[in-house]
Order: structure tokens, then C-alpha cells, then sequence
């Protein structure tokens, strides 16, 4: 399986406040695959997903801690390869 | 007049620094070996604690400002619950027979979670390490207190809820995950790193917790779906310790890999074997089903695990778990086998249980287009026939319980859906009877260990369940009228329709 191809996904509660939040997710990641489910929306993308503060900011209109992604996350496949205060990065490693 | 500068808020990177490593000490009047005890025996070789990693960067002010306001926004839940009437609201009250199996056997196991963790944040030589299992040991103590708190809104109303604890240390079919528990427990720390950090949430816990909870949802049980989504984002942080946890170990010394292997290959089928009840429950438990069993395992764990992680794990030389095809190729009849036992068992269990109606049997012909139709519709229509002349169809006698996962010995060879699977081992002059070639494997790599397993059939046996008659040992279970048995005519049914017909009277 080539690399670039492996999915990674993040599953998201279904809020009001998490549609601003998906919204930036799919601004900053065109290639989304957007899945509703009961109760949450889930995510996914070949190769990485971008999480942009600044971007959420934008869509959601307020500030934005990278740490309160924790209050909207379900779970996720692949791997938190970067998580400062200005953006969150989801891919496999190697 | 003084004036105070603006406080500097310090980068994410910096202040995780500064809260966790920056703690720390070395020992001066006791040695490392005396304070951490427990690192070495398993043989994992760790050369230098600071490479352990936390992605999340979690120090103590964000996890409890971050918790406050997931407990804040579930209790709102509750409260609205509650003054709602929302016990009505439920899709049918036999959906709960799936939450009673959820608090049966899944709080529990939050709570020994917490007491494992607790001693891995003592007992691990790095800080950062330490910290990150203290979360998860504060997690899972508040998982456990959610969970109570939640289901404890309809115990008010229906059977089946009020001697959990008891029930979980000694009704029959709670021995599955009780067991699964007791084996992480009693192995070593990064032993059981591997087995509930990684394997069962990594691995598996999607598997349980997220397209159960979005059952739960589509289900009108808000309640559940709340603590769900919620100690389900606590999840994700754990599975994030359980990969970090993994590629650190594998990181540290190319002997750690065989170790980690072995553990992998272990870990995964003693988790999958147990998530069987949760396939029964998904397939056959939920009024309106949301995803099928198999279709979930395809997407969370074939598509997600099988197809994204472990080919990044292949980097450190781990190969997918051993008996990973046996699960593949089971998963077209995993949820029906594990769902007639519990429809043969339920006098003795603290559920009601139902066949499925025609329009549930359309649901799963189309989900398991390969299997159903031929092999379980048949059993099906032939309890259809006998209820209604009359009768309902319990299995009188005890089952044999295979001695690694502890669940009856109903499931059949991965490629003969109609020839049972039987696997016997000797060890010192006994034979021991084990239900698949994943189970038989656990058990010829540590007999000694599993020829102590407490097998409620063999328990029963030997006098130690109350006595000898059904009676008494659903007594010794704690099981009262009522929790048990066929759901069609239960107290649970009756008071639902007469809630539902406007002239029942509500609440206890």
C-alpha cells in the first residue's frame, strides 16, 4: 500500500459548536471524506489532517486553544504527529 | 502607583516542560532500584526515560480545566434528562438490556483501569510517563463515576441495574471481560501497557465505544451517547498513550521487539475475543440498529488499524497480530454465535433477551448477506414457531467455557460455520479445553497461569455459587424476579406499554 494513500481519520461529537470546527478542518484539508453518523461526524483524509487555530478562529469567532480539541474529539486513527499552540497535525509516521 | 504586567502565557511545549520533567527529582536517601521495584522483570530494556513523548502536551491546569467542562456539559445532560421524562423517550425499553450489559460489565472495568494506573503513576521511572497514566488513572475513576451516575437515572424505572458489582464478580458471562482484566492486572507494568493501553484502546475500543454510543444516540438514549462521546475523548488521549507508550518501548532496544510481539499477538485476541458480547449487542440489542458489527470491524479495525497503523508499526519490525485472519474471517458470524447464547442463557442472566422480529432479520439478511439467511434465520423462525405455540426455548444445563476468554464453547472452525471449534491442550496430566487456535495458543504459552482461571461452570460444580439448584445460584448472583429471562411479557415490557398507553402510573 502506497504511503501516501493511508487514511487517517478523526471522529467529532456533533455539535453546535464543532460545525465551526469542521468547517475549518474541511477549509484547510480539501480532500476531505465527511461521514454523519448518530451523534458524530467523521472525518477522513489520505495521508494527513491539518488542524489550523487560526483557521477555527476564523470560522468559529472567537479564540481558540489547540488544547480545547480535546472537548470535541471522539477518537481518531493515525497519529498526533505535531500538537503546539497553533496547530495539530494527524498522520502515520513512517 | 505600580502597575502589573500583563501575565506571559508560555508556549504549549515550554510550560509541558516545565509540569512535568521539570518536577521531578533524583533519589538521594533510597536507590532507583529501590524506588521503581517493578521495571525489570518482564525484560524490557529502557535506556533513557526522557524519549517517552506526550503528544498532547497535557499538564495538570489544561486536564482539569478540560475535564471540568466535559463533566459540566454532561451533567447538563443528565439534568434535562431527568426533568424530561427521558426514560420514555428510549426507542423501547429493551434497548436497555444492552446498557445493563454496559454497566455489568464495561464500569467495572473503568474502576480497575483507574487502580492499575494509579500504580503505574507511581511505579514508571520516567515523569512524563508518570504523569500521563495519572491522568488516565483520574480518567477512568471518573468513567466509572459518569457511568454510575448516568445509568443510575433508569435503574429508578427498570429491572436489571441495582447489584452490578456483585453481579460483575460472579454472574457466568461477566467473567469474560472480569477475566480479560484480571490477566492485564496481574502482569507487569509494561505488560499491561500493551493490553489495555494499546491493544484494547487502540486497538479496540472504537470498536466498543463509538459506534455503540452513536447506537445509543440513534436510539433516544442521550444519557449514554453524553458519557459516551465524553470518556471516549478521554479515549483518544489513551490511545495516544498506548501508541506512544508501543513506539516508545520499540524505540528503546531492538530486544524489546520480540517481547512486544508476543504481547500483541496475545493482547489482541484476548481484547477481540471479549469485544464478541459487544457484537452481540450492536447486531441484536439495539431496537434500531445503527452500523453492523461486521461493517464496523472492516471500518475500525481492518480499514483504520490493519490498513494505517500497522504498516507504520512494520518501520520497528512488528507484524499485524497472529490470529488476526481467524478474527477476519469470523466476522461474518461472530455477533449471531455470541447472540443465541445469550438468548439460550438469558433465565440465567441479568438481561431479558427477545428473537429478532422480521423487520430486524431483513436488517441483518442485508448486513450479513453470506451467513444469516442460511445459518441463523432458520434458528430464528424455529423460536418464532415454538413461541407461538406457547413456549420459549431456554438451554437447561451448563455450557463447557473455554479456559482463556471464559465465553461457552459455541464458536465454530473459520471456515465450516456449522462445525463447532474445539481445541484441547494437556498440562501437568489434565486436559483443558480452549475455543480457537488464538485461545489455545494464550493457554500453551503460559499454562500456569491460566490453569488458575475461575470458571463460573466449574465454580458452580464444585459448590462454591450458593448451591446446587437454579435457584439458589441466581440468589448467590443477586439476581431478582424480573431481570432476567424472556424481555416479550417482562415487568420492563409491561410498564413500558403502560407508560406509553397514557394511563400507567410513572417512576417508583
Amino acid at each position: 500500500m502506497s504511503e501516501t494513500l493511508r487514511q487517517v481519520g478523526i471522529d467529532i461529537q456533533e455539535s453546535e459548536e464543532n460545525r465551526g470546527l469542521i468547517a475549518a478542518i474541511r477549509s484547510d484539508n480539501p480532500e476531505l471524506t465527511v461521514r454523519h453518523l448518530p451523534g458524530l461526524v467523521k472525518i477522513q483524509a489520505a495521508g494527513q489532517i491539518v488542524i489550523n487555530r487560526e483557521t477555527v478562529e476564523r470560522e468559529i469567532g472567537r479564540e481558540w486553544e489547540t488544547g480545547e480539541f480535546q472537548l470535541a474529539i471522539v477518537s481518531f486513527a493515525g497519529s498526533l504527529s505535531e500538537w503546539d499552540d497553533d496547530r495539530i497535525i494527524v498522520k502515520w509516521e513512517h | 502607583m505600580t502597575q502589573t504586567a500583563p501575565r506571559r502565557k508560555l508556549p504549549l511545549k515550554e510550560r509541558y516542560s516545565l509540569l512535568t520533567r521539570d518536577l521531578d527529582w533524583e533519589p538521594s536517601y533510597v536507590t532507583k532500584e529501590q524506588l521503581f521495584p517493578y521495571t525489570s522483570y518482564e525484560g524490557v530494556k529502557i535506556h533513557d526515560w526522557d524519549g517517552w513523548e506526550d503528544p498532547f502536551r497535557l499538564t495538570v491546569d489544561a486536564y482539569y480545566k478540560y475535564q471540568a467542562e466535559k463533566d459540566k456539559r454532561l451533567y447538563a445532560v443528565l439534568d434535562g434528562f431527568a426533568q424530561s421524562q427521558g426514560h420514555l423517550g428510549l426507542a423501547d425499553a429493551s434497548y436497555l438490556n444492552a446498557i445493563k450489559l454496559f454497566i455489568q460489565g464495561v464500569t467495572p472495568l473503568e474502576y480497575a483501569a483507574h487502580r492499575h494506573f494509579a500504580y503505574l503513576a507511581r511505579f514508571l521511572e520516567g515523569p512524563a510517563p508518570r504523569f500521563a497514566a495519572l491522568c488516565q488513572s483520574v480518567d477512568e475513576l471518573r468513567h466509572c463515576q459518569t457511568q454510575i451516575h448516568t445509568i443510575s437515572n433508569y435503574n429508578k424505572y427498570y429491572g436489571g441495574f441495582h447489584s452490578w458489582s456483585k453481579m460483575h464478580d460472579r454472574v457466568w458471562y461477566l467473567s469474560v471481560p472480569k477475566s480479560l482484566f484480571d490477566d492485564a492486572m496481574t502482569a507487569g507494568p509494561f505488560e499491561f501497557l500493551i493490553s489495555i493501553s494499546f491493544s484494547f484502546e487502540y486497538l479496540l475500543t472504537n470498536l466498543l465505544f463509538v459506534p455503540f454510543m452513536s447506537g445509543a444516540s440513534f436510539n433516544g438514549d442521550m444519557p449514554t451517547m453524553s458519557f459516551g462521546f465524553s470518556a471516549q475523548s478521554d479515549e483518544s488521549r489513551h490511545m495516544t498513550l498506548g501508541l506512544e507508550a508501543i513506539k516508545f518501548l520499540l524505540e528503546q532496544d531492538e530486544g524489546n521487539v520480540p517481547i512486544i510481539q508476543e504481547w500483541i499477538d496475545k493482547w489482541f485476541w484476548r481484547a477481540y475475543r471479549m469485544s464478541a458480547l459487544v457484537a452481540g449487542m450492536m447486531d441484536y440489542m439495539l431496537p434500531k440498529p445503527v452500523m453492523s458489527w461486521k461493517e464496523a470491524f472492516e471500518l475500525y479495525f481492518e480499514d483504520q488499524m490493519l490498513g494505517g497503523l500497522f504498516p507504520d508499526l512494520e518501520f520497528y519490525g512488528i507484524r499485524p497480530p497472529k490470529h488476526v485472519q481467524d478474527a477476519i474471517a469470523e466476522k461474518d458470524k461472530l455477533s449471531h454465535e455470541v447472540y443465541k447464547i445469550l438468548h439460550n442463557f438469558s433465565f440465567a442472566a441479568a438481561f431479558t433477551t427477545q428473537a429478532p422480529s422480521e423487520s430486524h432479520m431483513r436488517w441483518l439478511s442485508e448486513q450479513y448477506p453470506a451467513t444469516f439467511d442460511q445459518y441463523y434465520r432458520p434458528v430464528w423462525e424455529k423460536h418464532h414457531r415454538i413461541e407461538a405455540g406457547g413456549g420459549r426455548v431456554f438451554f437447561q444445563g451448563l455450557p463447557q467455557l473455554c479456559q482463556i476468554c471464559q465465553i461457552p464453547m459455541v464458536f465454530t472452525e473459520k471456515d465450516d460455520p456449522a462445525k463447532t471449534s474445539f481445541r484441547t491442550s494437556e498440562f501437568r496430566g489434565e486436559t483443558f479445553h480452549t475455543c480457537s487456535d488464538g485461545c489455545q495458543w494464550i493457554f500453551e504459552r503460559e499454562p500456569e497461569k491460566f490453569v488458575q482461571a475461575w470458571l463460573p461452570v466449574h465454580q458452580i460444580y464444585q459448590g462454591n455459587c450458593g448451591g446446587p439448584s437454579v435457584p439458589e445460584v441466581l440468589e448467590w448472583y443477586g439476581i431478582q424476579d424480573g431481570d432476567n429471562g424472556e424481555y416479550k411479557g417482562s415487568p420492563d415490557q409491561q410498564s413500558w406499554v403502560d407508560w406509553h398507553s397514557g394511563d400507567g402510573e410513572q417512576g417508583v
